[in-house]
């Protein structure tokens, strides 16, 4: 009781007040997210507004803002354009279970396989995404553009110079609809995207056919969208744990991210997931409680509901410089200095997550790349530890070989090479006590081994055979064991 | 072995608390460990300027990094002194062996940690942030109670020397419980006991009763026992009112917090009325 009243009554006044800056800021960055979609606005504002309100009831990180995000619109471009938005709303729904099954089934241990190259891959990726969807605003456009946005610009890094008590990204639009309307500029507004909300959201059930077909169409979508949500509300999550030093629930932020995205796709919203920009924005503006993610839908909703006419002639000069602040803000500037610092497998690590999703924009096939990549360099540098040494017998007529170290399946190669089949013998010793063979690589290439002394007529020994082969974790389960880790470590 | 945990926050309990401990110290000829938790602080500093710029998180991090370090060197110094204190004033009622501990973080995690090889932890009836005039309870008190295995001593304002204690007996296994420990322990050895169930007298609630009583004499115990209808908090309050005990030993929180936050707890009721040190058990 005292835990639940704390999450969400613990810092009240700041939490309504970071409520309001976030809302601001979720405005423009759901328009812009919905442009990216190839959606009217209010598909973008109404998600927003109930994956904010819900993950503040259902998430698992308070504090941490979740909303429309550009990292799940950039993975919807292709079935919106080929299919419609219905298409959109049903993938939605099931993203948001998807999300659910993986949160009930504790997926968000999995985590711990994404290193922090591949974080900081996936953040830069995610700036660089944002960048990239405010080009269209920004090409075949008159000199008028540019100025209002660098104004635009200005105003929002400038402003806090002189005052930090209102939001400079509200002054920007303020100021920058105000001109334009003042000098009649002939320049794109909001209005001109698409159809804004000017009611309530009601609920709907997507108009699709439920056949094998649509979720052949949806599922693929689906699962980027969960797999690429859930990856980033764990990460921002993260962050907010160490902004504000707190823990977090990790699985009950996926079930909460999907109960959000089932929820959303039954009122004609988008898929959305948490917001590493916003939450930053939300805790340097106080907002620590679950009040504020709330407070922030609810706001949103007031405003757009209530102010749908003016916000409709805001310039989208004024939004593509939010924007691109945003995306500056989310760009981790520290990863480019630490390129030269870093052991060049992580740096290759991060530049391929990028890589790979500026290419696909895809933000999983990235993350995907990243930890897969990650995987291989590890292998390869343990597979570094391993050395075999050996004796001749005083006759010259035996010897003896002793190996320590790992044998799997990136080791195994080396291993072959370290035994001179040249040398004729009439005994072989293979002592393997001192080795730890991981997988069926390695037990075959020491059977190879073997064989190949007995072929240049020399009678093999191996010696330690059985303790060796017991850290086969996957039949032996060795970690149930007591004495397991001295094991490992003794040789 | 320290027995004792003494939970003292520099509020006007403390120094009860301190006398409490003291007083239990004695009788049951062991030391106290004296605990301040240090809760978890925030640095908030509001910035409403709503941007984020380049290395926007790193900057953000140092800058909290920097607000929660000074309030908690400040956190740290003022929990050390409260520390000191409660230590003396321990030792200068006679107790030899005292321990402090500083912590940081939740209470009732912490609690858990350390309450291993407590037999008693003692607490204040109110906070630092208690509101006096509107009788509150502090806020920390239910959670550790209900968080922990161990009795628990809440202590009134002021220590006054025990003489004779009054157990709330409702048959109920907490009751049994406390009634077992109080047998075999010598915290309240020699006592005056008077067991009381507020209950209409059927022959099972007597014989419960009897048993109990039979329990704390083979204990040699001096008790009374009595039983008689009414409101539980009603009658208990009465008597303590009516100078009858100075301490009273109870079952605590034998319903779930729903129920509790509709129909309300005799054990909040007794410790929010009732001006004596109350020995809980769970």
């Amino acid at each position: 009781m005292t835990g639940f009243q704390a999450e969400w009554f613990g810092n009240v006044r700041r939490d309504l007040v970071a409520g309001l800056v976030v809302a601001l800021a979720l405005i423009p960055e759901a328009i812009a997210f919905s442009i990216i979609a190839g959606v009217d606005p209010k598909v973008g504002l109404y998600a927003s507004f109930s994956i904010a309100v819900l993950t503040a009831i259902a998430g698992g990180r308070p504090g941490m803002i979740s909303a429309a995000t550009a990292a799940t619109a950039v993975l919807m471009v292709t079935l919106v354009r080929d299919y419609g938005l219905e298409y959109l709303l049903a993938a939605t729904v099931l993203a948001g279970l998807l999300q659910i099954g993986a949160g009930a089934l504790k997926l968000g241990n999995v985590m711990r396989f994404v290193s922090r190259s591949v974080m900081t891959g996936f953040v830069n990726a995610l700036a660089i995404l944002i960048f990239m969807a405010q080009l269209p605003e920004l090409t075949g456009v008159g000199w008028e553009t540019y100025a209002m946005v660098a104004a635009g610009l200005g105003i929002i890094y400038g402003l806090p110079y002189i005052t930090t008590a209102i939001p400079s990204p509200l002054v920007t639009i303020v100021v920058l609809t105000g001109v334009a309307i003042y000098l009649d500029m002939d320049i794109r507004t909001v209005g001109d995207m698409g159809q804004l909300p000017d009611t309530l959201p009601v609920f709907l059930i997507p108009q699709i056919p439920l056949t094998l077909e649509t979720i052949q169409i949806i599922l693929p979508v689906s699962a980027a969208i969960a797999v690429v949500g859930l990856l980033e509300s764990l990460m921002t999550a993260q962050l907010v744990d160490d902004l504000t030093d707190t823990k977090s629930d990790k699985n009950r932020e996926c079930i909460g991210q999907g109960i959000a995205n089932t929820a959303t796709g039954f009122i004609g919203g988008m898929a959305g997931c948490a917001m590493i920009g916003q939450s930053m924005i939300n805790v340097k503006s106080g907002g620590r409680g679950r009040l504020s993610c709330f407070a922030a839908g609810v706001y949103l909703l007031i405003l757009i509901v209530g102010l749908g006419d003016w916000v409709a002639i805001i310039p989208m000069a004024a939004l593509v410089a939010i924007m691109i602040m945003v995306s500056i803000g989310t760009f981790s500037w520290s990863s480019v200095k630490a390129l030269r610092e870093h052991p060049t497998s992580s740096s290759i690590v991060m530049l391929a997550t990028v890589v790979t999703t500026v290419v696909s924009h895809n933000l999983a096939i990235g993350v995907l790349t990243g930890v897969l990549l990650s995987g291989i360099f590890f292998a390869g540098k343990i597979a570094q530890i391993f050395r075999v040494r050996s004796t001749l017998s005083p006759d010259g007529r035996a010897r003896t070989y002793v190996v320590e170290g790992q044998l799997f399946f990136a080791s195994s190669q080396n291993f072959t090479e370290a035994f001179d089949f040249g040398e004729a013998l009439e005994n072989v010793v293979i002592d393997v006590s001192g080795a730890h063979i991981w997988d069926i690589s390695s037990v075959a290439a020491l059977d190879m081994i073997v064989l190949k002394f007995r072929r240049e007529g020399a009678e093999v020994e191996i010696i330690g055979m059985n303790s060796a082969s017991e850290t086969i974790v996957d039949q032996l389960a060795l970690h149930d064991k007591p004495g397991a880790l001295d094991k490992l470590m003794d040789h | 072995m320290p027995e004792l945990i003494a939970l003292v926050d520099g509020s006007t309990y403390s120094e009860s608390v301190c006398d409490h401990a003291a007083w239990a110290a004695s009788r049951l000829g062991t030391g106290v460990t004296v605990a301040h938790i240090l809760g978890h602080r925030q640095g908030v500093k509001t910035d409403l300027s709503g941007n984020i710029g380049l290395g926007a998180r790193t900057a953000l991090l140092e800058e909290l990094a920097e607000l929660d370090k000074a309030k908690a060197r400040l956190a740290q110094k003022r929990g050390r002194a409260i520390l000191e204190d409660a230590k003396a004033r321990i030792e200068a009622l006679g107790v030899e062996q005292v321990e402090t501990r500083l912590r940081n973080g939740d209470l009732v995690e912490t609690l858990t940690d350390l309450e291993s090889d407590a037999t008693i932890l003692l607490i204040g009836k109110r906070g630092e942030a208690a509101d006096f005039a509107k009788l509150h309870l502090g806020s920390n008190l239910e959670r550790v109670v209900r968080s922990t295995t161990k009795p628990v001593l809440v202590c009134s304002r002021g220590f006054k020397p025990v003489k004779r204690v009054l157990i709330a007996f409702d048959g109920g296994a907490s009751a049994m419980k406390s009634v077992d420990h109080i047998a075999r322990s010598p915290l309240l050895a020699g006592l005056a006991v008077k067991l009381l169930t507020v209950a209409p007298d059927t022959p099972e609630a007597r014989a419960k009763l009897d048993g109990a009583a039979a329990l704390l004499r083979a204990g040699s115990f001096d008790v009374e026992t009595e039983i008689g209808p009414g409101q539980p908090e009603d009658v208990i309050v009465r008597r303590i009112k009516g100078g009858e005990a100075d301490m009273i030993v109870m079952g605590a929180f034998n319903h779930t917090r729903f129920r509790n936050l509709f129909i309300g707890s005799t054990t909040t009721e007794l410790l929010r009325s009732c001006q004596v040190p109350i020995l809980l058990f769970r």
